[in-house]
């Protein structure tokens, strides 16, 4: 007798691997198992088709585990440690972010995410000048001038330029890429210097230069220097005019100005220029972001405690001060003594010296796949991946929120699900804790 | 049943039933208020103490987008206030842009049990509604934001009202958005090219349409969908000195028709410039006096520090240019646009000093309290945490005229706030906090003590010192459960999220998708929010204008 194959095909479907976060994907399904994705492109397609590789196992120490068993034993090291870290959380969704600082307040823990190796100096210049900026909608609809600066979209992002910023037609952009100017300032040649119609190649470590001489020739300073940057005055000049007469401009930045010399500074820079030029026009400025949606965990951080990354709850209130809190600092100086990774691979991308302290005490992780990280853990609890096998929220780089579907079934449980059940566990371990009681009244 | 409680010997100030400080014994069961507890009930002992239906803001900015980009951009602010966790409680910041459950607690102390996010763009409500159930103790709900948008400037630019009717019907009821919010209509639009609108008649462009056909269609749509609430209009050149014109010429052009004028201590300004900035809320007054159509939240400014928040985009940016504080802007595909910019209020400085009192003589100025309800615009004049210190100053005369003579001397000469003895009664700020709001937002079981209603009740202890007394209610029932005791919260309830009923349209589906394909860059369907997403709501039915 054969059974009839289940295939459906479900659409609309939100793809959790980039900062784009394209909705409009379709994918087939036969039997719980997933043969094809429509719309995506090759980063997304390889999210959805290969969601069932390398998938992790539960385990304690090592030998193989029932999930209670894990989340008991996971429970335990959380409600024992004195100065536990919760990390990880861009491949997930917005209830398994509130459900981690829901942990992280209970325990006292310090909690951070990926923003803290990437664009958290973005996020730190914001907060000290501001932003000007829109979501990419409007750039769709509007953009005649579009500068990509220190970043990649080409292959980090590969669907920006189609449904948002080159190529794309929208309201006041009719003729898509005919009414755009698409300008590429980096340090080297990139796929996304072909798509540009000017590449300027300036000098690595030279951002903060380039944009305070910018920043003075558009408040109509000239500068006494034939060179910045190692490019001519003559082409900055150039650059300025062409800013100051786009209808509507934009400047997207990548990990090019954060994660190199000058930091969040570089930025502030940058964002100073994309203020003084909306003087002349409209001009703004948007940061590439996200792994995954590491947007969404800084949206539901700031919500919850106020603060975007690096928070601390040890004094039972959060507190926010990057280069104490934020994870590569407190792993590198061997302060945290047990840790909760979540969605995200600690160990494979952090420098040695945080990724052996990680190493030497007693570590969670919960992840679908393996990683390095559950290769060293202690507790490995697997869980549905978020957007595939789980459903939620995820931000798109603009933090605009679209909904994550279940596309199939997983063995496992949710981020969401676990972290719930590791609270109740280490609040059962804490009898005192239960919400206080009100004396009872007099009766009458 | 263990629900049931008799509140005994309090003096009650329920304006809805005309009850001024009568001493009467109320009984609440299983969440609402009835004639008579059957059978045992829990007692609290209200002996000298003073009964008011809990707190309701019409207007006030606690999660949106823009909200938890304010949250994201000053670190600075939190460290004003912080609230260590307790056990069933979550720890969180304030100060003027407090994180979500903190939000929820600090309404709850000051005897607050509903209140209204006043600005959410429709593609960012899904976060607007993860973020209100984040907040807990209170009901709430979220007005959407539609004086810019531009789908409707494209139908009313073709003349289509019947068409923006049934759009915005359909936003309404894919969002669960409870009300309707014009800010700076037109005006937003131009700000995404760097421009403003000065005037009601000047066109709007690409659009061919004006703000007065904005407001007048907007206003239309509200009436005919029956929406409990009127139109909330932010009107056009807020914080503009001269802007007092264009804001009656708004009313004006609205007469007879229910119209909600928001935070309109910010639109209540003569002068040319901030140097001969002057006080306009008596003209202001005197139309509000004479036209019953008009509803009015005041936007007191209080001294301190404030986040200014507001999709009204231009504005924003010239706030920038006048302070150099940071800037933050973020304009919303096909809606709206927004921008903060934080900012101090100062008692020295003459513009903040007059804009004080211009708040104040709008509140004694308005004859009607049914219409003139307590607000500072949280955080855009100051945080909702003054609201006593207001209340005192309303109830406070010798209180009000000691401040003047420590604001700056300028004023003194171009306020009338000398010449203002009205003092509010208790019973008078039980309506401009409870039921007028209640009233205007047409929540039937909020802002009042009688059976039926939602036993959400505020308690205090009567101090001579208003701000004293109502900084920190006795006791706080929510939905019937005692929620905060002696000033502190010692039970967290989630509250519920109160939406307008208004029936779907899917026969605009295939024009619309058409459209969500050319100018958004989200799938239709990824739009709706489903009901499952706000764990706890209440839909309030439409069609039966109040």
């Amino acid at each position: 007798m054969t059974v009839a194959k289940e295939m459906r095909v479900v659409k609309d479907v939100t793809c959790p691997f980039c900062g784009v976060t394209c909705d409009d994907l379709e994918v087939h399904v036969e039997d719980g198992k997933i043969r094809d994705v429509k719309n995506a492109c090759v980063l997304g397609k390889d999210t959805f088709l290969h969601h069932l590789e390398g998938l992790a196992t539960p385990r304690i120490d090592g030998k193989p585990a029932s999930i209670e068993a894990c989340i008991e034993a996971a429970a335990d090291i959380l409600a024992r440690a004195k100065y536990p870290l919760i990390y990880g959380l861009d491949s997930t969704e917005l209830h398994a972010h509130r459900k981690a600082i829901e942990l992280a307040d209970l325990i006292g823990a310090n909690i951070d995410h990926t923003s803290s190796v990437c664009h958290a100096p973005s996020l730190q210049a914001v907060q000290t000048v501001g932003i000007p900026s829109c979501t990419v909608g409007e750039v769709k609809n509007r953009a005649d001038l579009v500068i990509f600066w220190g970043a990649n979209p080409a292959e980090a992002h590969p669907r920006h330029a189609t449904r948002y910023s080159v190529t794309v037609k929208g309201m006041f952009t009719p003729q898509g890429r005919k009414d755009r100017t698409v300008i590429h300032i980096d340090v080297r040649r990139t796929p996304t210097s072909r798509m540009a119609d000017t590449f300027i190649q300036i000098k690595p470590h030279s951002d903060y230069e380039v944009f305070s001489t910018l920043t003075a020739l558009v408040n109509g300073h000239d500068l006494d220097v034939s060179e910045v940057g190692g490019v001519p005055l003559q082409e900055w000049r150039d650059l300025v005019e062409v800013m100051k007469g786009a209808k509507f401009g934009i400047l997207y930045w990548g990990m090019g100005l954060t994660m190199t010399r000058g930091k969040y500074l570089n930025v502030v820079a940058l964002l100073r220029l994309c203020q003084e030029l909306n003087r002349f026009t409209k001009f703004l400025g948007a940061p590439l972001r996200g792994h995954g949606n590491v947007v969404g965990m800084a949206q539901v951080l700031t919500w919850q405690t106020g603060f975007p990354f690096a928070v601390n709850m040890s004094r039972g209130y959060p507190r926010f001060n990057p280069g104490e809190f934020s994870v590569a600092d407190l792993l590198g100086r061997g302060e945290v003594d047990a840790a909760l990774i979540i969605a995200a691979d600690a160990i494979g991308n952090f420098p040695a010296k945080a990724a052996q302290h990680l190493k030497s005490i007693p570590l969670i992780a919960v992840d679908p796949k393996e990683s390095e990280t559950t290769k060293v853990a202690q507790v490995v609890i697997p869980a549905a991946q978020a957007a595939v096998a789980a459903e939620g929220v995820a931000y798109r780089m603009d933090h605009i929120p679209l909904p994550l579907k279940k596309v199939v079934d997983s063995p496992y449980p949710s981020d969401r699900e676990i972290l719930d059940r590791i609270i109740a566990r280490v609040l059962a371990k804490r009898p005192d804790d239960g919400a206080k009681r009100a004396a009872p009244l007099p009766r009458g | 049943m263990a629900s049931a409680i008799r509140i005994k010997g309090g003096r009650v100030y329920d304006p809805l039933h005309g009850l001024n400080g009568v001493v009467k014994d109320l009984c609440v069961e299983d969440g609402k208020i009835v004639q008579e507890c059957h059978g045992a009930a829990e007692v609290i002992d209200a002996t000298n103490l003073v009964i008011l239906p809990g707190g309701v803001d019409i207007h006030t900015h606690i999660a949106s987008p823009a909200v938890n980009a304010a949250r994201g951009l000053r670190p600075e602010d939190h460290r004003l206030l912080c609230c260590p966790r307790k056990p069933g409680l979550r720890s969180g910041v304030g100060f003027t842009v407090p994180s979500t459950f903190t939000t929820g607690y600090l309404y709850a102390q000051l005897g607050y049990t509903t209140v209204m996010e006043a600005a959410t763009p429709p593609i960012g409500t899904r976060h607007t509604h993860e973020e209100l159930n984040d907040i807990p103790m209170v009901d709430k709900g979220c007005y959407l934001l539609m004086g810019n948008n531009e789908f409707i400037l494209q139908y009313l630019k073709s003349g289509d009202l019947e068409k923006i009717k049934r759009y915005v019907a359909w936003l309404l009821h894919s969002l669960k958005g409870f009300g309707l919010k014009l800010v700076n209509p037109g005006g937003v639009e131009q700000w995404k090219y760097g421009k403003d609108v000065e005037g009601l008649d000047e066109k709007v462009n690409h659009f061919d349409v004006t703000p007065r056909q904005i407001l007048q269609a907007l206003t239309w749509v509200n009436e005919e969908l029956g929406l409990p609430h009127s139109i909330h209009i932010h009107a056009n050149r807020l914080g503009v000195p001269g802007n007092y014109q264009v804001t009656l010429e708004t009313m004006r052009a609205l007469e007879g028709k229910r119209v909600h004028m928001a935070h309109v201590q910010f639109h209540s300004y003569g002068g040319e410039d901030y140097v001969s900035f002057t006080s306009k809320a008596k003209e202001m007054a005197d139309y509000i006096n004479g036209h019953p159509n008009v509803t009015v939240d005041v936007g007191q400014v209080v001294f301190g520090d404030a986040t200014t928040i507001t999709a009204d985009g231009p504005w924003q940016y010239r706030l920038h240019k006048l302070t150099k504080n940071k800037w933050y802007n973020l304009d919303v595909e096909v809606e709206t646009g927004s921008g903060i910019v934080p900012y101090t209020y100062r008692e020295k400085n003459y513009v903040n000093a007059l804009q004080w009192a211009i708040g104040l003589e709008t509140f004694l100025l308005i004859k009607d309290p049914w219409r003139v309800f307590l607000s500072t615009d949280h955080p855009n004049g100051g945080p909702f945490l003054y609201y006593p210190w207001i209340i005192k100053l309303l109830m406070d005369a010798e209180f009000r005229s000691q401040m003047l003579k420590r604001v700056h001397k300028r004023v003194l000469s171009h306020t009338m706030l000398p010449h203002l003895s009205r003092e509010y009664s208790l019973y008078e700020i039980a309506i401009i906090t409870r039921a007028g709001p209640a009233r205007a937002l047409g929540l039937r079981n909020k802002g009042h003590l009688g059976p039926g209603a939602d036993a959400d009740i505020a308690i205090y202890v009567d101090a001579k010192d208003k701000e004293e007394m109502f900084e920190r209610a006795a006791y706080v029932l929510k939905d019937g459960k005692i929620v905060v005791r002696d000033g502190e919260v010692v039970e967290s309830c989630p509250g519920r999220t109160i939406f307008a009923e208004v029936p779907g349209d899917d026969d605009l589906l295939t024009e619309l998708r058409d459209k969500f394909e050319k100018y958004y860059t989200v799938e239709i369907g990824n739009f709706p929010i489903p009901l499952e997403d706000l764990p706890f709501h209440q839909a309030v039915p439409t069609g039966r204008p109040v």
